[in-house]
């Protein structure tokens, strides 16, 4: 394609994605909800293709960061602490509404540190090990999360915390619909493009590094540890950027996630999802940005759609196949379908490492 | 004291059952170096199978003593499980034999999602109550009770265990997988067909994953689709724990997490003066995990290098 081609694509597609919340609006506000949450999941995927895609450390566990930084905002911006402790609600006497600019920061920087407090003890670690001790270590956060409700209710358990603010900045609360020129814009559009603004940022984000020394660095980790080593690579500090790099990101999901649903519970972050978010990653080419966000897309919106046309076969089958056991279905199907026809991913790297080839046994 | 004795027994009981599916999952992970995530699952088919069969015959001809429903359901429970193995094998995982090493994981996860989808739609997904067929009086041992129930998952288990070390020990279909597991490739020129051993190891795995979800059934009492999937990582998790690929490893492993969680279950409310409760059972075996490989990074009885996976 000529420079001059591509700069009409690109441009078409900046169009075409600005204007498809309006359009969407109109057709009801659960379609916006649907692009909202696949943006949602390209952002996770995002983040974990860092560790899995660029450092090649298969992490199972990934929800988990994406926990922390929703339970991060939902503490921070709900009343359920301030309810809880009764010196808290005498420090804040209008109820905890931490602004956005101190608790994103936070999410991200606690979903971080505990990346690297994932990484350092599992630094040693390879392949399918790492895989299994990433699993345990969502479950444990899981785990604490449904049950840090006594002695002391930190996380109110299974029940959740709701009443979580809506963001708000500069003013602008993103809760609320706004009226541009007569033309009324819905609170779930406002998040729509806060959502594609943090996704168009993840992905400049994601692209420098790739041809950064990091990024180069990472590749030669994965290609192989020991020639990377031997290259004069520091790999420790290196992994753990990358675990802590990865978790950041999924740190501010979390966050947005918080913010958005206005309520969350331990069972959003279950290991179902974790492994969702490897499949989005996987399927749709592992350590290829438009791959991954073609798969992240495609596994996130593609059954949420498919919700909607399964009344009908849900009628049919006398009520046995109900939309979310059809949406599990199609899921598993694709997942299974996608890798048997195209191992490497739907939209996979033109360029890919040794480890990403065929094992040659 | 008896709380102890009492927790041992129990720990060995639950420590029996994942031994089974740990089997399946180390033999395995040590021929084709896949995590086969749908293990757990191929475990809830066996179990739910078994509960379709009791419920047949105890409709069809009352009066049959229990032990004999026991064991045509868990002998029907294994063919099909092992049917279903051998099939998903076969149609799932062989394609993707040479190719990247995510592709064949990522199949084995949808895998187990779809079983646990289809077996939501045929059993529907409510929890079904698993008759007791054997007899209900516990026997007593120094103050700590034991149920018949438990007594046969513990002799089932071992018996297995026994037949298992026979067959790879010392007979040629055991050697031609010990072969394939050390190198496919050199086993294929020595005559060995390695898609064969593959299927074998499969089926053998399955059978060793029915029996356990038989006794997991039986002893809990009650069925579910989703009952693979917990038992299924605490499994996976015991033969990363005995080092993976390694039989004796799986076993040891297994037993040994079946007793930190019981007796851990039982104790950690004490120790921590009701701080921590027995919830957290469920994690003292990722705890355990992570400390094992920090210490030991290729498991407890593991001699591969962690470099190899």
């Amino acid at each position: 394609m000529k420079q001059q081609q591509k700069i009409i694509v690109f441009m078409l597609a900046a169009v075409g994605l600005l204007v498809l919340p309006l359009v969407l609006q109109g057709f009801g506000n659960a379609w916006v909800r649907i692009a909202d949450m696949a943006l949602l999941f390209v952002l996770l995927s995002l983040g974990l293709n860092i560790v899995v895609g660029y450092a090649g450390l298969l992490d199972l566990g990934y929800v988990a960061f994406f926990a922390i930084g929703a339970y991060m905002y939902g503490l921070m911006s709900s009343p359920h602490l301030t309810e809880t402790f009764p010196a808290l609600a005498a420090m804040f006497p209008n109820g905890m509404h931490t602004p956005l600019i101190v608790v994103v920061p936070l999410a991200a920087g606690l979903a971080g540190i505990f990346g690297v407090l994932l990484g350092a003890p599992t630094l040693r670690l390879r392949g399918d090990y790492l895989a299994i001790v990433t699993l345990g270590f969502g479950e444990i956060i899981r785990v604490f999360m449904n049950n840090l409700d006594h002695p002391v209710n930190i996380t109110n358990g299974p029940k959740g915390i709701n009443q979580i603010d809506s963001l708000h900045f500069f003013g602008l609360d993103l809760g609320k619909k706004v009226v541009v020129g007569g033309f009324e814009v819905a609170s779930v559009s406002l998040y729509y493009y806060l959502f594609l603004a943090l996704v168009v940022i993840s992905v400049i984000i994601s692209h420098r590094l790739e041809l950064s020394r990091v990024g180069r660095a990472w590749m030669a980790i994965r290609e192989d540890e020991i020639a990377a080593k031997a290259m004069g690579i520091n790999t420790r500090n290196l992994k753990l950027l990358a675990f802590g790099m990865g978790a950041t990101f999924g740190g501010v999901s979390g966050a947005m996630f918080a913010s958005f649903q206005g309520f969350i519970s331990p069972e959003s972050f279950s290991l179902m999802e974790s492994v969702m978010i490897v499949a989005m990653v996987v399927l749709g080419g592992v350590g290829h940005l438009p791959g991954v966000i073609l798969g992240a897309v495609l596994l996130s919106a593609l059954p949420e759609v498919l919700r909607y046309v399964a009344g009908p076969l849900q009628a049919m089958t006398g009520g046995r196949l109900d939309a979310s056991i059809l949406r599990q279905l199609l899921t598993a199907l694709a997942m299974i379908i996608i890798m048997l026809m195209r191992p490497r991913g739907l939209w996979p790297s033109p360029e890919h490492g040794k480890s990403l080839q065929a094992t040659k046994p | 004291m008896d709380i102890l004795i009492q927790q041992i027994i129990n720990g060995l009981v639950l420590g029996s059952m994942y031994a089974l599916i740990a089997l399946g999952y180390t033999m395995v992970y040590g021929i084709i170096n896949l995590i086969n995530f749908a293990h757990g699952e191929v475990m809830m088919v066996g179990a739910l199978t078994s509960w379709t069969i009791i419920g047949l015959m105890q409709d069809s001809m009352p009066g049959t003593p229990g032990f004999v429903i026991l064991f045509l359901a868990l002998v029907i429970a294994c063919v099909v499980a092992a049917t279903l193995n051998f099939t998903i094998e076969k149609v799932a995982y062989r394609p993707l034999r040479n190719s990247p090493k995510l592709a064949p994981m990522l199949t084995a996860m949808g895998m187990s999602i779809l079983l646990q989808t289809l077996a939501m739609i045929i059993w529907k997904p409510n929890y079904k109550s698993y008759p007791t067929l054997l007899p209900n009086t516990p026997f007593d041992i120094a103050g700590a009770v034991i149920t018949p129930t438990q007594v046969m998952i513990l002799v089932v288990t071992a018996f297995s265990l026994a037949v298992l070390m026979w067959l790879v020990n010392y007979t040629k279909l055991g050697r031609a997988m010990r072969a394939t597991a050390e190198n496919p490739r050199v086993a294929g020129l020595m005559g060995v067909k390695p898609d064969m051993v593959i299927s074998a190891t499969f089926i053998i795995g399955a059978v060793l994953a029915a029996i356990a979800g038989v006794m997991y059934a039986s002893n809990y009492g009650t069925a579910q689709h989703a009952m693979g999937f917990l038992p299924g990582l605490k499994a996976f998790t015991a033969a990363v724990f005995g080092g993976i690929g390694n039989l004796g490893g799986a076993v040891v492993g297994a037993i040994l997490l079946g007793l930190i969680e019981s007796i851990g279950a039982g104790y950690i409310g004490a120790l921590t003066g009701g701080v921590l409760g027995s919830h957290y059972s469920d994690i003292f075996a990722f705890i355990v995990l992570i400390i094992v490989l920090t210490l030991r990074p290729s498991g407890l009885l593991g001699e591969r290098v962690a470099d190899r996976a």
